[in-house]
C-alpha cells in the first residue's frame, strides 16, 4: 500500500506536465461566480480553447491569493474584485492594462481605473430587504431612510452582517460612512445597537436563518442583502410566485453600489486569449447571461434584462458611492471602529 | 588470559548490542520514512513557506495596539472555550462510551451510528439543524411560546457561549466514544472479576481499576477534542456570532480581510506552538502510563443490562443520546421534504406541505450553469476522495503507529509532531498550499489529488491514535511464544498482531472516511470546480437566495448524512480475512 503514494504523486506530476489538446485558459473567480454552460461553450468553440475556472474563496481571499502568487500566477484572467478591493489589487501590480474595444459602450460611471487594468463587468446594490407580509400584518410602515431605522417601532427588526467577515456587511457599512461622514457614522451605529440591532457573521446566516422573508422564516423582517434579492426570490421559488414576498428600501444612501471587475493577470501565458475572454465578458451574450446566474446587473447597456428583473427588482436611484481610494484609506479603521462600537 | 577472554566476550556483547541497536534504528527509519516524507512535503514545507513570507524581516510587522488587544482577548477566549468544551465532551462521551462498550440492547448499532454522523457534517448544516431545533423560530422556542403565550423566544441560543459549547460537544463526542469505548471493550474482563472477588464495589472498580487502565485512551481523546475546539472556526462564526472570536478567527480576519500577513503568521505560529506543547505534555504522560494486558474480544465484555441500576443507566443514556444527537439531525431531513411557502407572495402565515420537489430538482440543471453538480457525481467524487484518504492514511499511519507502540528515543521526539496538522491554522495552511503548489515540480493546484492529500493530513492523527493503543496492548510474550514455535516474523504478524488490531484498523478507517466526507475548509481552498464534493455542493446552494436553493441544500445535506451512515456501517461490517473478534 505504501507504493500508492509515489504512484499518485507521479500521476499528478504527469497530469500537470503532459501536453493537452486545446490550450487551457484559466480564469480565477470568487465562489459566487456562475455562468451558463452554453455561453461558456460558445467561447470555447469560437477560440478552440478550454476554459477552466479556479474558484478561490470570497473576493478578498481570491485577491490575496492572486497577490501571493504574483511571480507564478495561478490564472490568466481574474474576475470578481469589487470597488471595495480595487485599490489593493491595483497597488499590488498584479494586473496588466488592456483597453478593450468594448469599453467604449460602457458608461463612464463604472470605469474606475483610468489605466484599464480592471474593467467593469457588472454591478449590484447592497440594500435593506424587508418582509412584506410582516409589515402588512403588523400595520407597520416600511422605514424610508437610514435614520428611520433607530425609531422604537423598529426595535430588534434588523439583521446585518459583520463587516469584518462579510463583504455584504462591509458594503453596507460604507453606505453609512458616506451618509453620515466619519466619525458621525459611529454614533449612528451606536443608536442602531441600542435599538436591538442583530449582527451575524455572513450573508447566508443573515438571509436564511435570521430573515423572516426567506426560507428560514427567522425572527427579523429586515436584512442587509441586495436590490436583486426580490427578483431572486421569485426566480428561485419552489412554487411559481406572481409577486415577490420581499421588497427593497430605496431611500437616500440606503444602498451602496458594488461594481465587479475583470482583469488580465501579469505573467499570463495566453495573453491574446485572455484579452479575448475579457472582451467576451463585456459583450452582449455573457452580459445577458449574468443577471439570472449571479443576480447582478450588466454594465453593458446593450444587454437586455430578463423579465424577472424588470418586474420584481428595483434599481436604487441614489445609491451611495465612495471612491476606491477613500475606501482603501479608511476601511481597516472603519471596521475596527465599528467592531469597537457595535460588538464590544 | 582470563582478562582477554573477558574482554573479547564484552566486546562481542557490546558489538551485537550496537548492531541490534543499529538494526532496529534502520528498521525504525523505514517505519517512519513514508509519513515523514508526506508530512514534509504536504505540511511542513507549505507552512514554512507561508510563515516565512509573513515573518520575513523585509515585511514590517503591523502591530497596532488595537489588534494586539483583540489578539490577547482571542487567546484567552480560545483557551477558555476549548477547556470548557473538552470537559463537557468528556462528561457526555465517557458514559456513552461505557454504554456502547458494555451493554447490548435494541437499536444499539443505529444509535451508535447517529453519534458518529455529526462529526462529518459541514458547520453550515449543523448550524441550520440547531437553528431549526433551538433557534428563535425553532421547535422548542415556538412550542414554549405557544404553550405560555409568549411574544418572544424564551431560550436564547444563537450568539451565546452555550451554543458554541453545545455544538462542540455535538461534533466531538464520537471521538471519545470511539477511542475510549474501544479500549474499554477490549479490557480483560478477568481483571474486573478478580477485583470484585476481592470485595471491590462498583465505584471502587471504576476508580481503582477502570480509570487507571483507560487513562491513556481518555487522555488521547481529550487531546484530540481539545485541539479541535482550540482551532474552532465555523462554529464560532455561525453559532457564536460576531461577539466571540478565537485565535483561528483572528488569523482569518488578519490574513484575508486586512491582508496583514505578518500578524497572521505570528498568531499561526503561536497556535502551532500551543498545539505542540499540548502534544508534548500528552506524550510525556501517556508513555509513562502504557499498560499491556491480554486483550479480549469485544463480545466477551458485552451483556444485556440486568440489575435495576444498569437498566436505569442504559435507559437514561439512550434517551439523552437520542435527544441530543437525533433531534438536531432530524430537522434536516424533515426540512428537505417540507415546503414552507404560500402560493402567492403574501405570506401571512407559514404554510406547510410535504414535497419531494427538492430532491427532484437536484437532478435538473435548471439554470444550465457551468457549475451544475449532478447529485450522483458529487456522491461519487466524495466517495472516491474518501476511499483514497482511507487507503493513504492507513498506509502512512500503520507503520507510524507500529513504531509508536514500542517507543524509543526517536518516537518520543516524533510523536508530538504528528498532532501538528490538527493544530495548524487552516487559513494559513491553505495560503501555504497556494504559494507552494503553484509551480513545477509540484504544480498540484491544477490537479484533483490535492483534495485527498489535504484530507489525509487531517485524518492521520486520528488513524494513528486509533491504531497505537491497540498495537501497544499486544503483549510481547504472545509474539515470543509464536516465534519460539517456529513462526516467521510475517507469520507472527498474521497470527498475533493482525487479529488483535484488525478491528482497530476498521475504527481508524471510519475516522479517515468521516474526516474526508465532511471536510470543508481545506477542500474549498483546493478543490477543482469540476470535481465538487457533497459539502461543496451544499455550500453552493446556500450561497443564493430562493426557497428552491434552500430546499436543495437541505436535500443534499440529507444525502450526505445517508451516504456517511451507509459508509460507516459497511466499513464496520467488513469481515477482514484472518481477523479475530477483537
Amino acid at each position: 500500500m505504501k507504493r500508492i503514494l509515489p504512484l499518485l504523486l507521479l500521476a499528478a506530476l504527469l497530469a500537470a506536465c503532459a501536453p493537452q489538446g486545446p490550450v487551457t485558459l484559466t480564469v480565477m473567480t470568487h465562489d459566487s461566480f456562475a455562468a451558463s454552460d452554453t455561453v461558456i461553450q460558445a467561447f470555447e468553440k469560437a477560440n478552440n480553447v478550454k476554459v477552466a475556472f479556479l474558484k478561490s474563496g470570497d473576493a478578498g481571499a481570491e485577491l490575496n491569493k492572486a497577490i501571493l502568487t504574483k511571480d507564478a500566477p495561478l490564472a490568466d484572467v481574474m474576475y470578481g474584485t469589487d470597488n471595495t478591493f480595487l485599490s489593493r489589487a491595483l497597488d499590488a501590480g498584479i494586473l496588466q492594462p488592456y483597453a478593450s474595444p468594448l469599453l467604449a459602450k460602457i458608461p463612464a460611471e463604472f470605469k474606475l481605473d483610468p489605466q484599464d487594468r480592471l474593467l467593469p463587468v457588472d454591478y449590484g446594490d447592497v440594500c435593506i430587504n424587508y418582509d412584506k407580509a410582516y409589515f402588512s400584518s403588523h400595520n407597520l410602515a416600511v422605514p424610508a431612510t437610514l435614520e428611520d431605522l433607530f425609531k422604537p417601532e423598529y426595535k430588534g427588526l434588523l439583521v446585518v452582517e459583520n463587516p469584518a467577515t462579510s463583504s455584504t456587511g462591509l458594503t453596507f457599512l460604507l453606505a453609512t460612512v458616506k451618509h453620515f461622514g466619519s466619525p458621525d457614522y459611529i454614533g449612528y451605529w451606536k443608536n442602531l445597537r441600542q435599538n436591538g440591532l442583530v449582527v451575524v457573521d455572513g450573508w447566508e446566516t443573515a438571509y436564511y436563518t435570521n430573515f423572516s422573508g426567506s426560507s428560514g422564516h427567522g425572527p427579523q423582517p429586515m436584512v442587509v442583502s441586495y436590490a436583486s434579492s426580490p427578483a431572486a426570490e421569485v426566480v428561485g421559488a419552489s412554487t411559481p410566485l406572481t409577486e415577490s414576498p420581499i421588497g427593497t428600501i430605496l431611500g437616500p444612501d440606503t444602498c451602496f453600489r458594488q461594481i465587479e471587475f475583470v482583469g488580465v493577470l501579469q505573467g499570463s501565458k495566453h495573453l491574446a486569449l485572455a484579452q479575448k475572454f475579457v472582451d467576451f465578458m463585456l459583450d452582449k451574450q455573457f452580459q445577458e447571461d449574468m443577471p439570472l446566474q449571479m443576480y447582478v446587473y450588466p454594465v453593458n447597456p446593450e444587454a437586455v434584462l430578463p423579465d424577472a428583473f424588470v418586474k420584481y427588482a428595483q434599481i436604487p436611484t441614489q445609491p451611495a458611492r465612495l471612491s476606491p481610494a477613500d475606501i482603501a484609506a479608511g476601511r481597516d479603521q472603519w471596521i475596527a471602529d465599528w467592531t469597537a462600537a457595535v460588538l464590544h | 588470559m582470563q582478562d582477554q577472554i573477558q574482554k573479547t566476550v564484552e566486546n562481542r556483547i557490546s558489538e551485537s548490542a550496537s548492531l541490534r541497536f543499529a538494526d532496529s534504528l534502520i528498521r525504525r527509519i523505514w517505519f517512519w520514512l513514508p509519513i515523514s516524507l508526506f508530512l514534509a512535503v504536504f505540511f511542513f514545507y507549505p507552512l514554512a513557506r507561508i510563515l516565512w513570507l509573513g515573518l520575513n524581516p523585509a515585511a514590517p510587522l503591523k502591530l497596532a495596539p488595537a489588534s494586539l488587544l483583540v489578539s490577547r482577548d482571542a487567546v484567552f477566549f480560545t483557551f477558555y472555550q476549548a477547556s470548557l468544551s473538552t470537559l463537557l465532551t468528556l462528561a457526555v462521551g465517557l458514559p456513552a462510551a461505557f454504554l456502547f462498550a458494555r451493554f447490548d440492547f435494541h437499536g444499539k448499532v443505529f444509535l451508535r451510528l447517529l453519534t458518529a454522523i455529526p462529526f462529518m457534517l459541514p458547520t453550515v448544516v449543523v448550524a441550520a439543524g440547531f437553528n431549526a431545533f433551538l433557534g428563535p423560530r425553532g421547535w422548542v422556542n415556538l412550542g414554549l411560546m405557544n404553550l405560555f403565550h409568549l411574544s418572544t423566544a424564551p431560550i436564547p441560543f444563537v450568539g451565546t457561549l452555550g451554543a458554541i459549547l453545545m455544538a462542540h460537544v455535538f461534533y466531538n463526542t464520537t471521538i471519545v466514544i470511539r477511542l475510549v469505548g474501544n479500549a474499554l471493550a477490549h479490557l480483560d474482563p478477568r481483571l474486573e472479576q478478580a477485583a470484585r472477588t476481592l470485595g471491590a464495589d462498583s465505584p471502587q472498580v471504576l476508580r481503582r481499576l477502570l480509570l487507571p487502565l483507560l487513562r491513556p485512551s481518555i487522555l488521547a481523546a481529550a487531546l484530540l477534542v481539545f485541539i479541535f475546539d482550540f482551532t474552532s472556526f465555523g462554529v464560532i462564526l455561525l453559532l457564536g456570532g460576531p461577539a466571540f472570536s478565537t485565535l483561528e478567527v483572528v488569523i482569518y480576519l488578519q490574513a484575508i480581510q486586512f491582508f496583514n500577513l505578518p500578524l497572521a503568521a505570528l498568531l499561526s505560529l503561536f497556535q502551532l506552538l500551543c498545539t505542540l506543547t499540548f502534544s508534548v505534555l500528552y506524550s510525556r504522560v501517556v508513555i509513562r502510563m502504557a499498560v499491556t494486558s491480554a486483550p479480549r474480544s469485544a463480545e466477551s465484555n458485552l451483556r444485556r443490562p440486568r440489575a435495576r441500576s444498569e437498566k436505569l443507566f442504559v435507559a437514561v443514556s439512550c434517551l439523552f443520546c437520542f435527544l441530543f444527537f437525533v433531534f438536531p439531525l432530524l430537522s434536516l431531513p424533515m426540512r428537505s421534504v417540507t415546503r414552507l411557502e404560500a402560493d402567492r407572495g403574501e405570506r401571512a402565515g407559514v404554510h406547510y406541505g410535504l414535497t419531494i420537489d427538492y430532491y427532484r430538482e437536484l437532478f435538473i440543471n435548471r439554470r444550465e450553469t457551468v457549475f451544475y453538480v449532478p447529485p450522483f457525481a458529487a456522491i461519487g467524487n466524495s466517495l472516491v476522495y474518501a476511499a483514497v484518504t482511507v487507503i493513504l492514511s492507513l498506509a502512512l499511519g500503520f507503520p507510524a503507529a507500529s513504531a509508536l507502540a514500542r517507543p524509543g528515543r526517536l518516537e518520543r521526539l516524533i510523536d508530538p509532531l504528528l498532532m501538528l496538522p490538527l493544530g495548524a491554522s487552516a487559513v494559513t495552511l491553505g495560503l501555504g498550499f497556494i504559494v507552494t503548489f503553484n509551480r513545477p515540480p509540484l504544480a498540484l493546484l491544477a490537479s484533483p489529488v490535492l483534495v485527498p492529500l489535504a484530507h489525509t493530513l487531517i485524518a492521520l492523527p486520528f488513524v494513528i491514535r486509533s491504531l497505537q493503543p491497540a498495537l501497544a496492548s499486544i503483549p510481547d510474550r504472545l509474539r515470543q511464544a509464536a516465534a519460539s514455535l517456529g513462526a516467521s516474523p510475517l507469520h507472527v504478524w498474521a497470527a498475533v498482531d493482525w487479529p488483535i488490531v484488525a478491528r482497530a484498523t476498521l475504527g481508524a478507517a471510519v475516522f479517515a472516511f468521516t474526516v474526508s466526507l465532511g471536510e470543508f475548509g481545506a477542500t474549498s481552498l483546493v478543490v477543482r470546480p469540476e470535481y465538487p464534493t457533497l459539502p461543496i455542493a451544499i455550500a453552493r446552494f446556500l450561497s443564493q437566495p430562493g426557497g428552491l436553493n434552500y430546499g436543495q441544500a437541505m436535500a443534499m445535506a440529507t444525502i450526505l448524512m445517508v451516504v456517511c451512515g451507509a459508509g460507516i456501517l459497511s466499513i464496520e461490517k467488513l469481515r477482514l480475512p484472518g481477523a479475530g473478534e477483537f
